[in-house]
């Protein structure tokens, strides 16, 4: 019944990637030339191989030198500069994910810190991401620690954890006080302080508020990531290469779509990996109501 | 043995109100629960059963008077887990086996992963649930929850055990079917039992007394003795006329009192 389920779902999910496929090559095939206006104003984009490429093109594109007539392929370029980003978004992530954590756990523990600290977190959320990026880079070129000095790639790294921390400290902190009083009740019958509390209650009892966190903070991480190093300006990542290849667009306009997909790409990873993290969980997740 | 399983003398209980005087849940309640008996706490919503409860069990502190569990405080019978406790909601937690779940308070306390076996077996035995040791709480019935939440009351074998409305949420036949294994637990464990109910033939099946309480305050109006002898608390007894009688003279203690105090509320 599962595996049925299952199946399905997978072949549900090829299915809508075919039916994204068909809806771009059948427009593409009737839509006019010089793409749908209403009232002036383009409402769907120009049809010629210049705005439009065939997918298979896109595809063939992937397999011939990045740059010039020889060098690597195109798919290697992407590749590299993905897994570039993605360890910069993973970084981010990890912090992201502790500090929202950490700071969830303040604000479970001290009420005063909940109402002192969570209108904050929230207004962090409205700053736009381009004003604090020069911010985060300004202030991290000061830092020297030793043989440790500041990069670029860590300003992203920052940048990325900021956006990454809020959903996982606001998720958590409804899943660690959502116990309900019976069990609170029972761990102050049994003598249990707040510390063995926290490990044999409260925490199991916020997994189901987790995963979802981690899910959001995850894509958060990844976009935080490739935004930032447009910003920042950092080279070798995602974001700068689809600016890049974006003006390569009037000669070769299929390789501008290759790093797209890569950012993509970099999404389902991570949302991949918090996946396969709900499965080691998958015991504290009883609670939840099968989706 | 020779305390008695509860003292409670002149115990009051106000709830602090932001302006006023504050709410008095309990006011100069005295009751005492001997070793191994049974005592039932009935009354209508909001006559302080609940927080009676709660008061013996250091859930919550009283505003005056004085309160022995076994002969100690409140507080320290907590400590030394003098007493197992059951809430209406069988409260089991979903990420464990009706297993880890009876061990709860063993594990939390460190005992021993042989002498918690052995506790456990014996509990599902109590229960008639072995062959449920591995399921989850989401795998069965609300009436096969609550019986594992009686069993880890019972985990520590404590010489008191404290119910409110344990069986409130179960649909009637179960209820009965509850009780009668109830019964029979208690007679296995000898555990004194403080119950919260508002059923009063539940009370009068389960119960050597039968404390019947007041609203506004919160206090005792009658204490019955149901006076069965052990062993008679059978499926038999909920037909037989002693029970009848003591169920009649429960309602009676109930409508000396609702009536007046049903006047005072529209007085308000």
């Amino acid at each position: 019944m599962a595996a049925v389920r299952r199946t399905r779902t997978l072949l549900l999910g090829l299915l809508g990637l075919v039916v994204l496929a068909a809806a771009w090559e059948i427009y593409k095939a009737v839509g006019p030339e010089s793409g749908v206006l209403l009232g002036g104003r383009a409402v769907l984009p120009r049809t010629g191989d210049r705005a439009m490429p065939h997918l298979s093109e896109m595809v063939t594109r992937l397999g011939d030198p990045a740059v010039g007539r020889r060098g690597d392929p195109l798919w290697l370029a992407v590749l590299r500069a993905c897994l570039f980003s993605l360890r910069i978004a993973a970084t981010g992530w990890v912090v992201g994910v502790l500090v929202g954590l950490g700071l969830a756990l303040l604000m479970q523990r001290l009420r005063l810190a909940e109402a002192a600290v969570l209108p904050w977190v929230v207004l962090s959320q409205t700053v736009p991401l381009i004003a604090i990026a020069p911010l985060v880079r300004r202030w991290g070129a000061q830092i020297t620690i030793g043989s440790f000095t500041w990069s670029s790639e860590n300003s992203v790294a920052v940048i990325a954890a900021y956006l990454a921390f809020f959903p996982v400290a606001v998720g958590v902190l409804r899943g660690l006080k959502s116990p309900d009083q019976t069990h609170l009740d029972l761990m102050h019958t049994y003598g249990v302080g707040w510390w063995r509390t926290l490990f044999r209650l409260r925490l199991p009892a916020s997994v189901p508020y987790l995963l979802p966190a981690l899910r959001l903070a995850a894509a958060s991480a990844v976009i935080g990531t490739v935004v930032a190093e447009v910003s920042i300006g950092l080279r070798g990542g995602i974001g700068r290469m689809i600016i890049e290849y974006a003006q390569s667009a009037g000669g070769d306009p299929a390789k501008p779509w290759a790093p797209i997909a890569g950012a993509v790409a970099i999404g389902l990873a991570a949302a991949g990996f918090v996946v396969l993290l709900g499965l080691l969980l998958r015991p504290y997740r009883r609670a939840e109501v099968p989706a | 043995m020779s305390s008695p399983a509860v003292h409670v003398a002149g115990l009051e209980r106000v709830f602090p109100a932001r302006r006023g005087p504050g709410v008095t849940a309990l006011a100069g309640v005295d009751l005492d629960v001997a070793p191994g008996e049974f005592v039932s706490l009935i009354g209508p919503s909001g006559c302080g059963k609940s927080t009676l409860l709660r008061l013996i069990a250091d859930l919550d502190t009283p505003t005056a008077g004085t309160l022995e569990v076994f002969g100690k405080t409140a507080r320290q019978a907590r400590r030394d887990q003098d007493y197992g406790i059951a809430f209406q909601q069988a409260g089991l937690l979903p990420w464990l086996t009706v297993t880890g779940n009876i061990e709860l308070p063993l594990t939390l306390h460190k005992i021993g992963r042989r002498e918690r076996q052995t506790k456990v077996a014996e509990l599902l035995e109590l229960i008639g649930l072995t062959d449920f040791a591995g399921s989850y709480p989401d795998q069965l019935s609300g009436g096969m929850q609550q019986r594992v939440a009686i069993a880890r009351a019972l985990a520590e074998s404590p010489r008191l055990l404290l119910m409110d409305e344990p069986f409130g949420a179960l649909d009637e036949m179960t209820r009965e079917r509850m009780q009668n294994e109830l019964v029979r637990i208690c007679a296995e464990t000898r555990a004194a039992v403080v119950f919260v109910t508002h059923s009063i033939p539940e009370a009068v099946f389960l119960s050597d007394r039968v404390v019947v309480m007041s609203p506004r305050p919160g206090r005792i109006v009658d204490v019955v003795d149901v006076a069965l002898r052990p062993g008679e608390r059978d499926e038999a007894l909920r037909e037989d006329a002693t029970f009848f009688a003591g169920v009649a003279r429960v309602r009676e203690a109930l409508h000396g009192t609702s009536v007046p105090s049903a006047r005072g509320v529209e007085h308000r």
